[in-house]
């Protein structure tokens, strides 16, 4: 077991929570994401960690139009790839048997929806891609499956959840910025999919809660949130600078 | 029906809706008193108004898309409620009875929200579309035997249809915030489907080992005829089979082998959803076959 996790911050306003459990769509609406729980949040991503890596400093713009849209997502589908990646490569794994075959699987989905993200945006787009991404994942505890209580850091199965979540309401709050159906199809088509997974890593932490149904949700609308609200929470997982200013523009 | 709830319900779903009514103060000042303000809103003229003002540009595709949504979920609500009547159902687990129940919970609020929407557009909301009992009453187990007379055989079909076919209409509100709403109903539809498919000891996502992989839900094209008509249903005309589910090609890129990586046609499938046209979902070889008196 890997022991190189960074001690918790005792700043961190409970850091281990599930990250959308304390954002509530209408508080972002009303404070435009900077809520007191979007702040919680990004305490809970800020991390002492010396090993940033030199060549995952610096911003990074996703520029303007459907590419910006395009490019939107393809960092999401990093990030998520980049963490099933390292759930697939644990040597122990603390998810039960039947979860690892599962998890490999959604990992190969993750991985060719950025692999498509990434050739569809150069075949389309040239010059316009976005860098690779550098992955800050030190708020997750890789050898816990869930969070106890009374744990800082997410595990495995909450930060899924986490992930898939925010990436379905990423995608249904872009997709009103497309302006090709070819790419707005693409969305849906991808987004369906990020809800199965959302789906089944959440009833496998709680039965029966395979939707979103915390306070501020809509009974039986999935959330939808705009770029400026999602990448505050990206942000948190990532060593470079998010700008999505442009976003859809 | 309460319509100021409705711009409540559609304000927590599309949260500049109240931003494109003026806001709310201004809409509520310039009605007058109270007793006014639920006169007026009893009137479909003024909601009408509203709507058409609030979502101009999209409201004339819109309600046409709303009212197709509204029929498929109509027919998903009767079929649930007929699921919560039966003795299969009485005899399910705990587990598994309290899953049906949030479904249906959904598919009612999806009803509100659209039936309300529709009538805030001018038009009247689609009704009477309902499961055919003589093909519900053949489904005499709940989860077990054969999928294609099990309860829950047959919900999977009819979530993992309703994925594909809000899908299959979303490039009609392109830019608008009726896309929003759209897509907010779709996602949760997926996750009926991975639900449903979880309880039968399927995968979560659709793919070629699916027991159900072979049904006309997951290939394409119009096999024994469709009619849209019947529902009074304005849709746009049929052209040429959408991909089928075992897709492995999406915007022209192999996505087996054409990433600089190589996927098997099992993962290149199951990581895309594909849609389907309205002709499509109400061929009788898919919803159409079940739906009816």
């Amino acid at each position: 077991m890997s022991d190189t996790l960074r001690p918790t911050d005792s700043q961190s306003p409970q850091p281990g929570q599930p990250l959308l459990a304390r954002i509530k769509r209408r508080s972002f609406f009303m404070y435009a994401g900077a809520t007191a729980g979007a702040t919680a949040l990004v305490l809970a991503g800020c991390s002492k960690d010396t090993s940033t890596p030199s060549s995952a400093t610096g911003n990074v713009s996703f520029g303007t139009g459907d590419a910006s849209v395009l490019n939107y997502a393809y960092a999401l589908e990093q990030l998520e790839a980049a963490f099933y990646a390292k759930v697939a490569a644990l040597t122990v794994s603390p998810l039960l048997a039947a979860e690892v075959p599962y998890f490999a699987k959604v990992a190969t989905h993750e991985a060719i929806h950025r692999d498509f993200l990434r050739t569809a945006i150069n075949r389309d787009f040239g010059g316009t891609i976005i860098p690779d991404l550098t992955p800050k994942f030190d708020s997750i505890d890789f050898t816990k499956r869930v969070k106890a209580p009374a744990d800082t850091k997410l595990g495995i199965l909450d930060a899924a959840k986490a992930f898939e979540d925010l990436g379905v309401a990423a995608y249904n709050g872009a997709a009103k910025l497309l302006k090709s159906p070819v790419y707005l199809g693409i969305a849906g088509q991808i987004v369906s999919v990020e809800a199965r997974h959302a789906a089944y890593v959440r009833d496998l932490i709680l039965p029966g809660s395979f939707a979103t149904n915390e306070a501020g949700d809509v009974l039986g609308f999935d959330r939808q949130l705009a770029p400026a609200a999602v990448l505050t929470i990206a942000q948190n997982y990532v060593e470079q600078t998010l700008n999505g200013s442009t976003i859809g523009q | 029906m309460d319509f100021f709830k409705i711009i409540d319900q559609l304000s927590e779903v599309d949260a500049d809706v109240l931003g494109r009514f003026n806001s709310r103060r201004a809409v509520f000042g310039s009605l007058g008193t109270a007793a006014k303000r639920s006169a007026l809103a009893a009137t479909p003229l003024f909601l009408g108004a509203l709507f058409q003002k609030a979502y101009a540009g999209t409201a004339a595709t819109g309600v046409e898309v709303l009212q197709y949504a509204l029929a498929l979920e109509l027919f998903e609500q009767d079929f649930y409620a007929k699921v919560k009547a039966s003795s299969p159902y009485a005899n399910a687990s705990a587990a598994d009875k309290a899953a049906i129940d949030q479904i249906k919970k959904h598919e009612d609020s999806h009803v509100t929200l659209l039936r309300g929407a529709i009538s805030g557009l001018g038009a009247t909301p689609v009704t009477g579309v309902t499961f055919k009992a003589a093909v519900f009453a053949g489904l005499t187990t709940f989860k077990t035997g054969a999928a294609a007379t099990s309860q829950l055989g047959i919900a999977q079909l009819l979530e993992d249809t309703g994925v594909r076919a809000y899908k299959g209409r979303a490039g009609e509100l392109l830019g608008t915030d009726l896309l929003t709403v759209a897509l907010q109903i779709h996602s949760v539809e997926a996750r009926h489907a991975a639900k449903i498919r979880d309880m039968r000891g399927q995968r979560a996502w659709v793919n070629p080992a699916d027991d159900l992989a072979a049904h006309p839900v997951y290939t394409s094209g119009v096999t024994t005829g469709s009619t849209p008509a019947a529902f009074g249903l304005v849709v746009p005309p049929y052209t040429a089979p959408s991909p089928v589910e075992n897709n492995t090609t999406q915007s022209n890129v192999d996505i087996k082998a054409g990433l600089g990586a190589t996927y098997t046609a099992s993962d290149a499938a199951a990581a895309f959803d594909e849609y389907l046209q309205v002709a499509e979902v109400l061929d009788n070889s898919r919803a159409g076959g079940l739906i009816g008196a």
